[in-house]
């Protein structure tokens, strides 16, 4: 049987020293008329067969081909040194660096990571990380509504549909109401801010890719005693205003673009970045900085008294396992691609994306250009996204992430652009929308 | 014991020279940023990352690696953690489909959709629950998601008010009490009795009108198995509370006897304890969950579903409690999942746990055999909890097997066991690794006993000796502080 190592001889030895005659004798406080049941799963399989059955599957997907998919994640380049590093089997197979002092690889990592994402948001203390963008979304707003005792939120339309729903589903639970404020011209309007809200949070840059007044609305949220939360592409955060300089509390975000696989879907990972003063209210693991008995320098899990292990029922979350090696996979590729390297993929991703929006809007396509985006941005379409996605699918093209009515828009898909965009690509997707009709004749008109 | 003067391993900040780099992306000429973003949106102060050759890196992450304890490097015995083998030909599994986007049309993922269905429906079979979801990203992720579907279902009765409690017993894990109180409700904890089970006569009294849920591991923290089980899930129905199976412990069972069968109304699953996906220094985990029938419209969205046109994701569940994260799942370990139970089968399954419940018994014996003693002595499942003599600490015996080139055992859990040892071995290792396991602990009660100073000074020869953690804790320093340069958090 593959990975057991026992032999015949081995099991009758454990036996003997146990004083059972059969492992199954070792089950026998189980309820015995529930015990072996019938259980239909497919026979197994060896290892030649598994991997040419999963490669049977895999080729019933298609990765290949012109990519503008965006909307929560995105294909950007990984160098091949850094799945290599961060993949190695110390990482891969630890647990949890509850022994620090064999757990400096991964403890040191964390502490680098921290200063990564700190130096990324202009924020104070990073955790160790989240589950993925949503969740830290939905645990921001909870440490909000711990440190202010108000029982509000608003949140904008702009913040990624999926992101608000898991905000919904968090915060129903206990009872928080939640406000959602409606864009205006693809971004989110300045909004008074009564004093029961707990915080104000917007996405940047937004669901529909437009670059948000920050600023603005970090001070109307300050204005009424809320805490602004902002949830950030970390990649955008190369060349836009981190949420520090605009005076942000609390930034939240999806690490995936940071490095990791899309792996339709999953695992990515969520940071938390918070100012210091909020530091007893963050939820999750924290590697702190301390000496060994020898006065070296050592890294260690620490204020743990937040946790659940420690708190139980009144940890400032129930999270225990964190996404820790996706993490790490992101500070070996900001390390990899360096503050030189990460500003050059992003002006390559924001080169692409306008020079497709401006090839688009030179062939009629419906294009607000006034409002300043960064790698995303929405296109407004004859049929409804996710037609328009199979349509180009059809040809051989990635693109059309589909924008919802409640943007009343109509119909609409988001498109994104990276630097891995090739010489043809950006024709490629002009070329596929032409032959599904949503170019020719469309026409400028929009309202 | 050591002449070489201690010294600071040094971090990739320090590494760092301004102008150096490692990897460089593609390249794309253009107009200048301002123009395409705005003035008043671009960032003054580039983040101080690290600058450093390519060589530098991999030296700085490798060297890294070697100061880190992994199950491929030894024995990881934690218990209720389920170190075990994580299967290499999985992480080949997971590349091959690792490029998909969340977002394509689901025509051009229907492997993947595929796969995603057939592992709901095998989760389904493998614990007795009639439908799964596959969208939490961890364990307590999972009970957090089964604790509101069972909040919703009192809800859609009317009894969503009046039922307020959920009890845990008083070893569960930190999780169940955390996850209670995030969705709302009071805990309340009862009592173990002295064979480690639940205290039949405690729980009976416990339950009420008010009880909305009883979370239960089985077998439960203390690796025994509750063997009252039929009647706890009779007398909770009867109260009309549900029954939450935390799953942290299925490995012990799988395939032997499933949750549902025993009376279960929602469990969640670890995929990275009892389906071996790797647990990556702290995650990611992945944690799906099952629920009978009575439950499953409360299931969170998307469910994979299989319709005319092939395999899509569905969100059409009125009632559902809603999203609980980002697109589909930790889709990366669900892969995992699905290769080791189609590379094992039933018959495989039960070998596993068989072997893992083996091992523990036989460690259980060698260990009391090297002066340890059993709290709960008689036959354990797949973990046990043991205890050093009077006088000896389990954090220095812990410390003490860090010489040996061993993992401790997880140490001071349950609270309910004075100085706890719980110890997990796992059926992928051999009884010659838990011979000499056995050999060390014993050993080092053996040296505790002829040097007084010997445990409070281990370890000697790890990578660093022991910390300061109250200083840690008091004077936090959470990340690097650069000493010159323009900083962005300064």
């Amino acid at each position: 049987m593959p990975y057991l190592p026992h032999t015949e001889e081995d099991v009758r030895r454990a036996l003997d020293t146990i004083g059972v005659d059969s492992i199954d004798a070792l089950f026998d406080e189980l309820p015995a008329a529930l015990r072996n049941p019938d259980i239909d799963i497919p026979p197994a399989m060896d290892e030649t067969a598994l991997l040419a059955h999963l490669r049977g599957l895999a080729a019933q997907d298609r990765a290949q081909g012109p990519d503008f998919l965006g909307g929560g994640m995105r294909r950007h380049f990984i160098p091949a040194v850094t799945p290599h590093l961060a993949l190695q089997s110390e990482f891969v197979t630890a647990y949890t660096p509850y022994q620090p002092e064999v757990a400096q690889g991964i403890l040191q990592a964390t502490f680098e990571y921290q200063t990564m994402m700190s130096e990324l948001t202009g924020l104070d203390v990073s955790n160790a990380s989240m589950y993925d963008g949503a969740t830290a979304t939905a645990e921001a707003a909870l440490l909000a509504v711990r440190q202010t005792r108000r029982e509000r939120v608003l949140v904008s339309r702009g913040v990624h549909p999926e992101t608000r729903a898991v905000l919904g589903t968090y915060l129903e639970a206990l009872d928080i109401r939640i406000d959602t404020l409606d864009l205006e011209m693809l971004s989110t309007p300045v909004p008074s801010v009564d004093a029961d809200v707990a915080c104000v949070i917007v996405q940047q840059p937004n669901f529909l890719g437009s670059l948000e007044a920050m600023g603005a609305l970090t001070n109307a949220a300050h204005a009424a005693g809320a805490l602004l939360v902002a949830v950030v592409d970390p990649f955008s955060l190369a060349l836009v205003k981190p949420p520090g300089a605009y005076g942000a509390d609390i930034a939240v975000g999806d690490g995936q673009t940071l490095g990791n696989p899309t792996a339709y879907g999953g695992p990515s990972f969520g940071f938390m970045v918070v100012e210091s003063g909020l530091l007893r209210q963050l939820p999750g693991r924290l590697v702190g900085q301390t000496v060994d008995v020898d006065g070296r320098r050592a890294f260690v899990l620490t204020l743990q008294a937040r946790e659940q292990h420690i708190r139980r029922s009144k940890a400032k979350s129930n999270i225990c396992s964190n996404h820790q090696l996706t993490a790490l996979m992101a500070a070996v590729n900001l390390a990899a691609l360096g503050p030189q390297g990460l500003r050059e993929a992003a002006v390559g991703s924001v080169r692409q994306a306008h020079r497709l929006a401006d090839r688009l809007l030179a062939a009629g396509a419906g294009i607000e250009r006034s409002v300043p985006f960064f790698n995303e941005f929405t296109l407004r379409t004859r049929r409804p996204g996710h037609e328009v996605r199979s349509a180009l699918a059809g040809r051989g093209v990635h693109a059309g992430v589909p924008v919802g009515s409640e943007y009343g828009l109509g119909n609409a898909v988001v498109l994104a652009a990276t630097e891995l965009v090739r010489e043809g690509d950006i024709d490629a997707l002009v070329g596929a929308l032409e032959d599904v009709g949503e170019l020719a004749g469309h026409g400028v008109s929009h309202d | 014991m050591t002449d070489v003067p201690a010294r600071d391993f040094p971090l990739l900040f320090e590494r760092s020279r301004p102008g150096r780099r490692a990897a460089r992306p593609p390249t794309v000429d253009g107009p200048d940023l301002a123009s395409l973003l705005g003035e008043d949106q671009l960032r003054e102060v580039p983040p101080r990352l690290p600058e450093v050759s390519e060589l530098d890196l991999v030296r700085h992450f490798t060297q890294l690696a070697h100061r880190q304890f992994s199950i491929d490097g030894n024995v990881y015995p934690l218990g209720s953690c389920t170190m075990k083998y994580n299967p290499k030909v999985h992480e080949e599994a997971a590349r091959l489909f690792q490029d998909l986007h969340p977002n394509q049309a689901p025509e051009t993922a229907q492997g993947t959709l595929r796969l995603l269905f057939e592992l709901q429906r095998d989760l389904g079979a493998l614990t007795g629950m009639d439908a799964v979801s596959l969208q939490p990203a961890a364990g307590a992720h999972g009970e957090l998601t089964g604790i509101l579907m069972i909040r919703a279902y009192h809800r859609a009765r009317g009894e969503g008010d009046r039922r307020s409690v959920v009890l845990v017993p008083d070893g569960a894990h930190g999780t169940n009490p955390a996850t209670a109180a995030m969705a709302g409700y009071r805990v309340v904890e009862v009592a173990s009795d002295a064979r480690g089970e639940v205290d039949l006569a405690a729980f009976t009294a416990a339950l009420g009108p008010e009880v909305a849920a009883v979370m239960l591991t089985n077998p439960n923290t203390v690796g025994v198995f509750e063997t009252r089980i039929l009647e706890i899930a009779r007398r909770a129905h009867e109260a009309g509370a549900q029954l939450y199976y935390d799953g942290a412990n299925l490995n012990a069972i799988v395939g032997r006897v499933r949750p549902g069968d025993m009376g279960f109304d929602v469990v969640h699953l670890n995929l990275h304890k009892t389906f071996t996906t790797p647990h990556g220094g702290g995650g990611p985990g992945t944690g799906p969950v099952g629920v009978k029938a009575h439950l499953a419209e409360y299931l969170p969205v998307p469910l994979v579903v299989e319709g005319n046109d092939g395999f899509r994701l569905s969100e059409d569940l009125p009632s559902s409690i809603g999203r609980m994260r980002s697109f589909v799942g930790n889709v990366g370990n669900l892969i995992r999942a699905y290769a080791y139970i189609r590379t094992l089968g039933l018959e495989g399954l039960r070998r596993v746990s068989g072997h893992a419940v083996l091992n523990a018994n036989y460690l259980r014996v060698r260990m009391q055999q090297a002066g340890y003693s059993i709290p709960y002595d008689r036959h354990n499942m797949h973990e046990f909890v043991a205890q050093p003599p009077e006088g000896v600490h389990t954090l220095d015996v812990a410390k003490a097997l860090l010489d040996y080139g061993m993992h401790p055992m997880t140490v001071y859990f349950p609270l309910i066991v004075k100085e706890a040892m719980m110890v997990e071995p796992t059926e992928t290792e051999s009884l010659e690794t838990l011979d000499a396991y056995a050999d060390a602990l014993g050993e080092i009660l053996r040296r505790a006993a002829e040097d007084d100073g010997y445990l409070a000074g281990a370890p000697y020869t790890t990578p660093v000796r022991r910390l300061d953690e109250v200083r840690a804790a008091r004077q936090p320093v959470l990340r690097h502080a650069f000493e010159e340069g323009p900083g962005s958090a300064e």
